[in-house]
This record gives C-alpha cells, structure tokens and sequence, in this order.
C-alpha cells in the first residue's frame, strides 16, 4: 500500500487534488481510497487530505499517519505545523515551492530522505500560467507521478479530465504535464 | 460498472437507480453531498418524474415524506445528527403510520459541545423509534443498502434508516461497482402500497388509540421487526443472486473460526479492525470479528450463533449511554445472557476522534491478556479529563466544561490534522 | 371522480321529529346551503365535538365547498387538535375523504409532500391542510411558512378559537390579550389575563409571503366561507385561508352563542373579514352595523374579569382601540355598499 498525506490551504483544492489521485490510481485498476481531514474549514485554514493506493481492497479507514509521501501544496505551512509528522524514512516530499530548502526552513526535517525523493516545483506559477488561476492541486499530481512513479502521468490526465471541464480541464493537464517534466528535471518545450 | 466515486454520490445514484418518486431535501453536514447529488439527477432528468423538496427543516423533510409515502409515492431523505433529533418526532410517526420511507443518515456526534464528526449517538438516540437500522461497513455497502432498504422497506411497510459514517464514508472516494437499470428493476418493483390515501377509496390515517389497544399495537410493530429478521437475510441472498456480491444481512463474521476473542461493532469501523485482526492472526493470536449489520432489528439469535465458542466479546461502539455505558453492548448483553461469555464495552471514536490500528492493537492486546476492563474508553486523555475534575473541585463556579478543556488542551485539531493524543 | 363521493350522500336523519335536520325534510329547490343536496358531508355527522362548536362548523363548510369544487378529488392533512380528536374515534370515522392526521406542528409539510406525490404521479388530485390556531400559528409555523415560501399547491385552512382547547384552554400565539385562559389566569390588578404582546397576525404573516391567496373568514358568514374556499380552489399554489370559529366551552359562551360571537367579532372590527392576492388586500367586508366591544366580551366568561377592576377597563379600551385600528385600517365604516347578510 502506498500512503499519500496532502497539506495545503483551504481554497487551493487539497481534498480535490487527493480525489483526483484516487482516481488516477482507479483508472490505473488499482485500488485507490481518498478521504479529506473533515474539517469545517473556510479559505485560507491549513487543510489535509488522504489518498491510498493499492493492489487490492483498502478496508483501513484511519488518517494516514506513516506516509510514504507528502505533497506540500503550500511551503508557509511548514511553519505552522509539523507536516513531516510520521513521514517514512524513504518517503518522498512535493513542495509546491522552488526556494531552496534552507531558505524554507526543513534542510534538518529531510536530511536523512533519499535526495531523490525531495523535489520542489513551483506549481502555483505554472498553473497561473496554464490555467490562468494559481491553484497548484493538479499539476502537483503530475511532478507526483514523476517522481514516485506510483501512477502515470496519462492517468492524472484522465483524472483532471474526470473533475474539469473545457478549458479548465485542457489548463490543468498542461501544468501537470509542465510539472511532470519539470520533476524529471526536464523543460517541455512550451512550458 | 466499476467507477471511482464519493461515497455520498454513490449514494446518490443508487437512490436514482431505485426510481424515486418524491426527495425532500435539508442540507446538514455530513449528509448534504448526498442531497445535493440527488438534486443534480432530478434536474438533469435521470430520475424521471421524482420530485425533488427544497424544505425549512428536518422536521419538515420527514413530515413532508409521510405525506407523499401516504399518498403511495416512493419517498427519500437523508439527515445527520442534530437533524435526526429534529426530525424524531416525525422519525416516530413515520413508522407508527407504517410508511416505507428510506432514509440516509451520514452518521455524526450529537452536541452540545457542538461537533460535526463521526460517531453514531445519532443513529442510536433513534433506536427505539420502530425503523429498521442498517449500518454500512464501506461505501459498496451504502450503495447496496439502499437499493436492499426499498425492498424491504416496501415489503415490510416499515421505513428502514440506512447509516454511514459520516465524512469517514460519505467524503470518501473509493471504488464502488454500480449497477445498472436493470439490475435494479428486477431487484426492485414498483411500489405498491398497503394503504394510500386515494379519493377513489378513501381512508382515515392517524387516528388515536387508548390503552384499550396500543400495547396490541406496538407488540404489531415488534412483531414486524421480528419478521424483518427473516426477510433482511432473504433479500440480501436475493440480491447477491441479480448483483453476485455479498451486501447486507443481519451480521457478518469474519475470522470467526477458533477465535476465544471476538470483536463486536458496526458500521465503517470494521475494514479498520478486520487488518489489524489479519496481522495479530499471522502472530498466531486466536482473534476473530463479528460486524453487526442490521442494529435493529437486532440480530440476538445469530450474533449468540456467531460468538458461541469465544470466551469473551469485545464490543467496540462509536456510541455511549451517559450515565450507564456502552449502547450496542447492551444489546449484545441481552442476547449473550446465560452463554457465560464475558461482554467488555470499549467506547471509542467519538466525535470523530480516530481509530487506528496502533491503538486497536494495544486494545485487542490487553483484551487477549485478560487485562481489559468491563468498561472502556478508547484514548481517553485521563491527564485532561482528571485536571477538569480537580479544578472544578477547587472553583465552585466551575464554568462551561468544554469550554475549559479547550483553553487548556493542546490539540492539532484546529489545525487540520488528526490529534496526536488519539494516538 | 366518482358521483358518490362529490354529491348526494344520503344524509341520516337520527332525530326524525325534531327541528334538529333543520330543512333537509323541505323541497330539494327550497333547502338552503345547510341542507343542499350538493353536499359531500366531507365531515359526516355522529362525531364528538361539543355542541356549539364553531370549528366542526366551519371545517364542514369549507370541505364541503372544497370537495365540489374538486369533484371529490382532495386530500387532507390534519394537524393534531379538536378536529382531528372528535373526527376520528376509531373505529369510527366522520371523514368522508381520504384523510391523514401526522403530528402537531407538521400539518403543512405533510401537505406538501402530498402534492409533491400528487405531481410526481401526475395525478390532478388537491391537497387541503388545516389545523387549530395552536397548530398554525404557534407549532406549525415553521413549516407553513415554509410551504408558503415555495407556493406548494395547497390550501390551508386555520380554524381561529383562540387557545389550545385540545388540551383545556390554555394560551396560544392567537389568544387575545386580557383573555382568561388556563395559563392566564387573572390575579386581581396585577395580571388582567393574557398579556397584550405585539400581536401574530398570520392572515398578515402570509400575505407577507405573496402567496396567490389569503382570505379571513367567520363561521357567521358562511356563504362568505364557501366563496372564499371556493376562490381559493380555483387557484393554484400555496392559498391560506383564517376561519375564525368560536368555542363555547373555551370561550365560557352558551352554546348557541357560536353564530352571534362569530358576527359580533366581525361587527366591532376586531376581526376583520378580507380577502388578499398576492400580498395585497383586494375585497374587504365593510361593517353594517357597528358594535363596541364590549358587546362580544360580554357574553364570553372569559372577559368577565375584565369588567370588574380598573386593570380590566384599560385592558377593555385596548381591545376597543384594535377594533378602531382595524376599522380605519381597512375602511370598514365606508358606505354605500352592498354586504353579506
């Protein structure tokens, strides 16, 4: 089973962006269980949400609290709470952010992580760019994919193209797909 | 056909598969993408003529469903928590009429202090109150219920309260196998009441009764739910023959086998206990469940059947009696009597708090080392709890409790992650 | 439709002999209303309200009037009250239609998932709601707005006695001020019966929702109720109509009291008689002969206290100055025409 925990921002799409991947993971025929942190939170509160991903039936139902990735979708939480909580010793951490890691605060909090498995992408950027709105949730999925590569990148496509609609849904997949490429460390062409 | 789906809006849909002819509708957390769902479908024309009331309250939302079941129209609601208790009133006169109204309730604490999580004293508070009762363990099983609930509804001309937890189920996306048109059609024919309010024969409904027949009356209604212990099993095997899956039924065992300790509880908490009965299984320890899926009826004969060879019965229940103790252990009390087994209450999930498997494995631990307490409370913060009692003993004007134990508390909880305390 | 439901029930004479079937023994072309041949006796005679009682009067009326106008093709929600307690005494019945009683507070809901059903089905069959004043403007308040707001086809129908007689006459939001009741009892000076709050004027209340109809009407003016039942039948959506129906039990009155309370109200302009569209006031009922009120309180036991101390004559001049307010308010002292017998 792989576990991903999602902290973000009321308004910026968390919980969609963990449904998203369950159901990327589904069209994959895995097994996929997304669930959000149940809150009556309005915009701007720090928010979480859950995804699990699996060969077989996902009967567990508690909070995720041993990650094997975290997905950061906006770096000024990591002064509000402590996100890395329960993370994996080779877990893997997205930060929607492309600071480096000591103007961010967390060189200590990743120092023991395979350097592979940090990756920062400023998604805000290229979702304002793609989709005209700095919501980083989908092309975060993207940078996912690569650099976990539990799912393929067609599949968060499909999955945007599940949630979205028209051009909203053709600006999401190209800032995932800019992420993607951006998380291999690659610049596609028109990004 | 296998979709990826919110457990409210698969819900939603299976409610539309079952061909609706009337929903009211009053939003409260958790139940309102249940709602809301069902009024996309009648507004996009996939749920025929049904007619869909947007109303002031609960209370209005059940009253208006007894008037259009009376009128023979297949009726829907759903609620949640201080909503149910609203509407309880009605909840009581809708099946003292005999209407086969169904309805969803996204199970969830009940305040004051006000809370918006998971627990079932709202389902609980409504036990009595002559519905049947299914609890769904997974949103397949939500699905399935409520397709099963109109059946046996209709059948018994009783109104069937179908529970999920709330935000844990209904917020949820998982993988559900919807079934077509139909499926359900031939599972589940029109609705043909036993009594209607029809000009063309016209009746008198709701009439008082003296003691000269009430006991009769109610001794009736228990009577049907009696029966209802038959036909649930019977429609649930009817349904697995059209849909070929498992879903529904009066209980559910699972490990069962050579077991001396058997955990009793009910609804999505199950899939959570059954992995970690699986890894303390491969350590050899002898630990089995029993998932209770219909609460009322309640299911005595074949829960005694199921546990008859453990010594000891744990039941874990996301509900409590203040004052007494556990709720479902209670029941499973009455139904054990003379069998010598010991029944332990463990509380646990209130309002939402979480139940892992770290703490269910130090539960189920002390529980097969003979260490576990009649009475139980799953994560109680006693530091919080005893620090509340000495300072109400040294101020008389103590204060509002909740109130003082959040001032005092360090919690993450306002913080959007799950308290580390429950752990 | 069915011809037995609508018209021409046989009508039992149980007391052959006496005056009591009034004209019913006349000319069919000589009967009036009372006895019309016309009459679906919705609420069949045998059942257990007091003698005198305004609201099995008033309720016979107006689904009478309902019932033909339908054509027999009506259901009633019945909140829980008198009407519902002396109608239904299993295993007897009086309810000559199909009929359901729920709860207390809830008449108005039940009556729109009734028509929501009726819709749902397409079936072109009415839906009557009605209950005491406690049910309407107190308990069931909630859920009439609620029905007015969204304009569900149905009709509701409040019968005005003006306390909780149900449960032995105790204060509602519709009981006037200075009236004795159970729970306000007067205590010499001090407490002159009920309190004169603000007032809950529902006729108003639902004419604030501009709903396609509101009418008030007074069981001394029956043909005026059946008009008005009958106007409000020809509409459709949410239609409210105020019946004010006294009770000689509650009230203290004799029994044979009902009709000249019930023309004295409308006469001292304490309750006027009007009719209203969509939120406003289009017919009202000029006053013929104008009463002060002293002359409906007297009859009534309980305003007798009113008489008796100095708390009771300004409680007196209160109730006289709702009268003048009313009177100017919907010009009933105009002259020149014609008016209801």
């Amino acid at each position: 089973m792989f576990q991903v925990r999602l902290h973000g921002r009321g308004g910026q799409g968390v919980v969609t962006a963990a449904e998203m991947l369950s159901i990327a993971g589904f069209s994959e025929g895995k097994h996929a269980q997304a669930f959000p942190s149940f809150g009556s939170e309005r915009t701007g509160a720090p928010v979480v949400s859950f995804c699990r991903l699996d060969d077989k039936e996902i009967r567990r139902r508690e909070p995720i609290l041993e990650p094997d990735c975290l997905i950061i979708q906006d770096p000024t939480l990591f002064h509000a709470l402590d996100v890395f909580q329960g993370l994996k010793p080779d877990g893997y951490v997205l930060i929607n952010s492309t600071k480096d890691w000591h103007e961010l605060g967390i060189t200590d909090r990743i120092a023991h992580l395979p350097q592979a498995h940090v990756v920062g992408i400023n998604a805000s950027a290229l979702a304002r760019k793609h989709v005209g709105r700095p919501v980083p949730n989908a092309a975060l999925l993207g940078g996912f994919a690569a650099i976990t590569g539990e799912i393929h990148l067609d599949a968060v496509e499909k999955a945007i193209a599940t949630k979205f609609d028209g051009s909203i849904a053709e600006g999401n997949i190209a800032a995932a797909r800019a992420a993607h490429a951006a998380a291999l460390g690659m610049e596609l062409s028109d990004a | 056909m296998l979709k990826q789906l919110e457990g409210s809006h698969a819900v939603a849909e299976a409610v539309a598969l079952c061909r609706p002819e009337v929903i009211c509708a009053y939003p409260i957390s958790p139940q309102t993408h249940i709602v809301e769902h069902c009024g996309e479908l009648v507004r996009e024309g996939k749920m025929g003529n049904c007619e869909y009331m947007n109303v002031e309250s609960e209370f209005a939302a059940l009253s208006a469903c007894i008037g259009s079941s009376a009128c023979g129209a297949r009726t829907y609601t759903a609620t949640a928590s201080q909503g149910l208790l609203f509407m309880a009133e009605a909840v009581y006169n809708a099946s003292g009429l005999g209407l086969p109204i169904v309805m969803t309730v996204a199970n969830r604490a009940i305040g004051a202090p006000i809370n918006i999580w998971n627990d079932h004293t709202d389902s609980m508070a409504m036990r009595d109150a002559g519905w049947l009762q299914l609890f769904a363990e997974t949103n397949q099983e939500a699905l399935d219920l409520h397709i099963q609930a109109f059946r046996i509804a209709e059948q018994m001309s009783q109104p069937v309260m179908v529970c999920m937890d709330g935000f844990i189920l209904t917020h949820a996306y998982e993988r559900v196998s919807m079934p077509t048109q139909e499926q359900v059609d031939q599972f589940l024919p029109p609705y043909t009441p036993q009594q209607v309010l029809d000009p063309a024969n016209p009746y008198s409904i709701g009439a008082m009764v003296g003691p000269e027949a009430f006991t009769e009356v109610r001794y009736l209604a228990h009577e049907k739910q009696l029966q209802a212990l038959d036909v649930i099993p019977g429609i649930a095997a009817e349904f697995k023959a059209i849909f070929g899956r498992d879903s529904g039924g009066l209980i559910r065992e699972y490990e069962t086998e050579g077991a001396d300790t058997i955990v009793v509880t009910l609804g999505s908490v199950a899939g959570t206990v059954k992995d970690t009965v699986d890894e303390m299984r491969a350590d050899g320890k002898k630990i089995g469940v029993v998932t209770v899926g219909s609460f009322r009826p309640f299911p005595s004969a074949a829960l005694r059947e199921a546990v008859k060879h453990a010594n000891e019965v744990v039941v874990l229940e996301k509900s409590f009696a203040i004052g007494f103790g556990g709720v479902v252990a209670n029941n499973i009390m009455m139904s054990l009597q003379g069998t010598g087994i010991h029944v332990h209450t463990v509380v646990a999930g209130l309002g939402g708090r979480p139940i892992t498997m770290p703490s269910l494995h130090r539960l189920f631990d002390t529980a097969l080392k003979g260490e576990l307490e009649d009475m139980h409370f799953l994560n109680l913060q006693w530091d919080i709890v005893n620090a509340e009692l000495q300072r109400q003993r040294e101020q008389i004007a103590s204060g509002p409790t909740a109130e003082s134990i959040l001032r005092n508390i360090q919690t993450d909880t306002a913080r959007g992650t799950p308290t580390p305390a429950a752990e | 439709m069915t011809k037995e439901l609508t018209a021409e029930q046989k009508v039992k004479f149980y007391q052959k002999g006496t005056f009591t079937v009034g004209n019913r023994l006349v000319d069919a072309d000589n009967r009036s209303v009372q006895a019309s041949m016309e009459r679906s006796n919705a609420i069949t005679s045998g059942h257990r309200a007091c003698q005198g009682c305004g609201e099995a009067l008033g309720a016979r009326y107006a689904l009478d009037t309902a019932m033909r106008v339908t054509g027999g093709q009506m259901i009633a929600a019945n909140a829980t009250g008198c009407l519902e307690v002396f109608t239904t005494p299993y295993p007897e019945t009086s309810w000559q239609m199909p009929w359901l009683h729920s709860l207390f507070g809830n008449a108005p809901a039940v009556a729109s998932g009734m028509q929501a059903a009726m819709k749902a089905k397409g079936k072109k069959t009415r839906i009557v709601a009605q209950g005491g004043d406690g049910g309407t403007v107190d308990i069931g308040f909630g859920c009439l707005s609620g029905m007015f707001e969204r304009n569900d086809d149905v009709l509701y129908i409040c019968y005005d006695n003006e306390a909780y007689m149900n449960t032995g006459v105790q204060r509602s939001g519709a009981t006037p001020g200075g009236a004795r009741t159970a729970t306000t009892m007067p205590v010499g000076e001090a407490y002159p019966g009920n309190v004169f709050g603000t007032g809950k004027n529902l006729p108003r209340i639902a004419m604030a929702h501009n709903i396609p109809y509101v009418a008030t009407a007074s069981v001394a003016y029956l043909q005026d109720l059946e008009a008005k039942v009958e106007k409000a039948m020809s509409l459709e959506g949410a239609r409210y109509i105020h019946v004010y129906v006294p009770c000689p039990l509650g009230w203290g009155c004799a029994s044979n009291a009902t009709i000249n309370l019930a023309r004295l109200v409308v006469e001292t302009g304490f309750f006027p008689l009007f009719e209203a569209e969509h939120g406003k006031v289009t017919a009202t009922r000029p006053i013929r002969q104008r009463v002060p009120i002293e002359e409906y309180l007297k009859p009534q036991r309980r305003f007798a206290h009113l008489f008796k101390t100095d708390a009771g004559a300004e409680a007196i001049r209160k109730l006289q100055a709702m009268c003048d307010h009313n009177i100017a308010e919907y010009d009933l002292l105009r002259e020149g025409e014609e008016t209801l017998a």
